[in-house]
């Protein structure tokens, strides 16, 4: 019964959505009050309705309701409570429902956090964001139903992938759709603006906090899914540039860009057009990436579509949107003009520089991705492109971004003085020769990549922080003169000097681990002793255990330092009944200044076992830099003036109206 | 300088960088596209040694020699085989009789050495491309499963 009450609220959820979709588009045209007054109550309603699908398939996967087609494939009853809950989301059917949850979820965001839109704007936001939900609760509903029924049900459900039985990748997929779906917000801003034919600074700022909200949730996302690579597949890299990965780092790109450009918009009037265009954009790239990830094209962990319709029918959408949008762009574009003059050494100009290598960086992963799959659609060629095409190509990209995003803050809007800009980065300089000090000291640090990147962090912590000393005037006025002017900084500043040194934090993690990290891979007997970088680890031998739905072979190391015991570690390798498959389990004890990491392979007590152990410097890092991106990026969006009366559209002056 | 020549100098900057970078992309690009071979493919073309590729196809039965960490053992597409040298951990469903996939590159002796295998992570996964050199080599039956799964790797 349940199951069909989610059913029948997904249709009508569908019929409110094409109700959203047209009324107040076509009232907002012809100035109908009525018609433009229902965007947000639909809105609601949809919010309303899918939240209960969602709940009702939800019930069935903690009750294990078997009869339900979808629960019988991805859940079983000895499965442990939090992974009956993330199930819900760990199959292609359910993902999609989470997808059309939080896109609904944020339309009810902008109904109720957007009462200081224009009418018809907000209308015609919603009416965007309506069509989007059409196309996908259509794509759920004739293909990919989550409520079929099984009958009769089987009494045991055939289990979750166990790879996918972790805590961090339960909450993967979440926030990587947050991230996702909540570029379909600046999407459809972008989209009113070109059906309004208007964009000025008031539009940027209605826009930038939905892009900042996504691109934070999209960041923790990345960030919980390279974790989730690190621990749970037991291969001790972090990324792989796997196509999976870039489907979701190219949103991720062109969402940083526009986050960037939207600032320009707001403060100077200009790079409209390009603005939009990257809003389009990037949600297109998150469809690409739904699409990439989710028809079966790639295989990966998360291909669960194997149903070639699918594949076709998410290809036709994509098409549609990226088409739709395009050419709404290349009729309307054109309109939109600039009252802002520009010079390329300012503030904007800085900004232009950073879009402009986020771009490149964003066209050169898409051809890494793509060309594959075009090849083999092609001519039935199969090659890959290896992770050294993506590093020979993104470092020389991202080092002269990372290496300006110092300077671009220092800069001021219209016309900045680069000179002065690099006199104040001088603790900064100083910063990159103890850099270099320090690496040419270090053993094995003269390698040109370690170099560049010690250097990079000294240039971007430092003149980070230089930049936030100049605004409070920190030695320059008393210290309470400072501490106050600190405290009355707005936050949006804070969030990007906090967000600029997670870059640093980021760099620094990569650099470090990449360079001094220490691999042993051996054979081991019990009682074998083999050093591993400042840390010995002794084998201690395998011992067969068993846990709720899987047995293992689990490994015991004692790890040493200076010849005593500091902890153990137990790597293991399990045996999954339902479905049947095995899984390493890496044993990792992390901390701030180095990760140990242990692997055991086969083997037997007579001629010992294969293991893989590592001591990687800094590796955590990486993580750590990605969060303080995303918690800078919070904290601008907790900045008031985002929220509170700056929101309101200036006259139309005669400049804006030409 | 004039205002004319400034914004010259800017957008020829611009060009320039942007050219620089669609350089660096392509040339990258050409040097690391990685191409898949079925032993067949390899039997049939010259392949030097040192080029970097992925071979693919499946394990020979009995052909597995373990020593250490150093595995050796033929994958074969049941027409042409070849020999392969693996040294580390190999993936938890390597096994013989199944699909692999494996990264790296030709000794002088014809031996290719991986320096990554790829192998099916359940009981009825092929990799997608030794499905299709089974394919093309006519030894292919539908009862081998095809369904898209999971890849299990291990690298060194």
């Amino acid at each position: 019964m349940i199951p069909e009450l989610g059913h029948i609220a997904l249709i009508l959820a569908l019929c409110l959505a094409l109700v959203q979709g047209v009324l107040p588009l076509v009232g907002a045209a012809r100035s109908l009050q009525g018609w433009i007054a229902l965007a947000p109550q639909a809105a609601l309603g949809q919010a309303v309705l899918v939240a209960f699908a969602f709940g009702c398939l939800t019930y069935a996967y903690v009750t294990s309701d078997f009869s339900v087609l979808n629960v019988a494939e991805n859940s079983h009853t000895l499965k442990p409570m939090l992974y009956k809950i993330s199930g819900v989301w760990g199959n292609h059917e359910g993902s999609l429902l989470l997808w059309i949850l939080i896109l609904v979820i944020f339309g009810a965001a902008v109904a109720v956090f957007g009462r200081n839109l224009p009418a018809t704007l907000k209308a015609r936001v919603l009416s965007i964001q309506g069509l989007i939900g059409v196309g996908f609760l259509s794509f759920i509903l004739f293909t990919s139903n989550p409520f079929a029924r099984l009958l009769p049900a089987p009494l045991e459900g055939r289990g979750l992938n166990p790879l996918l039985q972790d805590p961090g990748l339960a909450f993967h997929p979440p926030f990587l759709y947050l991230g996702y779906v909540g570029f379909s917000v600046a999407f459809s801003f972008a989209v009113a603006a070109l059906i309004e034919g208007r964009v000025d600074p008031a539009w940027a700022r209605w826009v930038r906090p939905w892009t900042l909200a996504a691109w934070c949730f999209l960041t923790i996302g990345i960030a919980l899914g390279s974790w989730w690579a690190y621990y749970e597949l037991g291969w001790g890299g972090w990324w792989f540039w796997d196509p999976v990965e870039n489907a979701s780092f190219m949103p991720w790109l062109a969402g940083t860009a526009l986050l960037h450009s939207a600032v320009v918009v707001e403060k100077r009037d200009t790079l409209k057009s390009w603005t939009v265009l990257l809003a389009i954009l990037t949600f297109s790239l998150s469809l690409l990436g739904t699409f990439l990830v989710r028809s079966g094209v790639i295989n990966s962990v998360h291909a669960f579509a194997t149903d070639p319709t699918r594949g076709v029918f998410i290809l036709i959408f994509l098409a549609v949107v990226v088409g739709g949008s395009l050419t709404l762009y290349a009729w309307r574009g054109p309109a939109l003009q600039a009252t802002g003059v520009f010079a390329p050494l300012s503030r904007e100009g800085a900004l232009v520089l950073n879009n402009l290598l986020l771009a490149v960086a964003c066209a050169a992963v898409l051809l890494g991705t793509l060309y594959p799959l075009a090849l083999d659609a092609i001519n039935g060629a199969k090659v890959s492109v290896g992770p050294q095409y993506f590093n020979a190509v993104f470092i020389p990209l991202t080092a002269p971004l990372v290496a300006a995003i110092a300077i671009g803050p220092m800069l001021a809007w219209k016309r900045g003085d680069l000179t002065a800009a690099l006199r104040r980065l001088l603790p900064a300089a100083i910063a990159v020769l103890v850099a270099l000090g320090i690496g040419l000291y270090l053993q094995n640090g003269r390698s040109f990549m370690a170099l560049l990147g010690l250097s990079l962090v000294g240039w971007l912590g430092i003149g980070a922080l230089c930049e936030l000393a100049l605004r409070i005037k920190l030695f320059a006025a008393p210290l309470g003169d400072s501490l106050s002017r600190a405290r009355g900084l707005p936050r949006a500043a804070w969030g990007m000097t906090v967000a600029h040194l997670g870059v640093a934090l980021l760099v620094m993690g990569i650099t470090v681990s990449e360079t001094w990290q220490v691999e042993v891979q051996q054979v081991m007997k019990p009682g074998d002793v083999t050093t591993v970088g400042p840390v010995q680890y002794r084998f201690d031998g395998v011992m067969p255990i068993k846990g709720p739905n899987y047995t293992a072979q689990q490994g015991r190391f004692t790890v040493l330092s200076d010849g005593r015991p500091v902890r153990e570690m137990m790597p293991a390798q399990r045996r999954y009944q339902q479905p049947p498959m095995e899984t390493t389990e890496a044993a990792i004890h992390s901390s701030v200044a180095a990760d140990l990491y242990a692997v055991v392979g086969e083997g037997d007590a007579e001629r010992g076992w294969a293991v893989r152990l590592y001591w990687k410097p800094l590796v955590s890092w990486i993580w750590l830099g990605a969060l303080i991106m995303a918690l800078g990026g919070f904290l601008s969006l907790s900045d008031r003036r985002l929220r509170v009366g700056a929101p309101k559209r200036a006259a139309i002056t005669a400049a804006a109206a030409e | 300088m004039t205002r004319k020549q400034k914004r010259l100098i800017a957008v020829l900057g611009l060009v320039g960088g942007l050219g620089v970078a669609v350089a660096l992309v392509l040339t990258a690009f050409n040097d690391n596209l990685v191409f898949f071979y079925s032993p067949t493919d390899m039997a049939e073309k010259q392949i030097p040694a040192d080029k970097r590729f992925r071979l693919g196809g499946l394990v020979e039965a009995d052909s597995v020699k373990k020593d250490g960490l150093v595995t050796d053992f033929v994958v074969t597409d049941l027409r042409s085989s070849v020999r392969v040298r693996y040294t580390g951990i190999l993936p938890d469903l390597f096994r013989e009789g199944q699909g692999v996939v494996a990264n790296g590159k030709l000794d002088s002796d014809g031996r290719f050495i991986a320096s990554e295998v790829l192998a099916k992570h359940d009981e009825k996964y092929m990799p997608p491309e030794v499905a299709d050199a089974l394919k093309k080599s006519g030894q292919w039956n539908d009862g081998q499963g095809h369904d898209a799964s999971k890849m299990n790797k291990s690298g060194s």
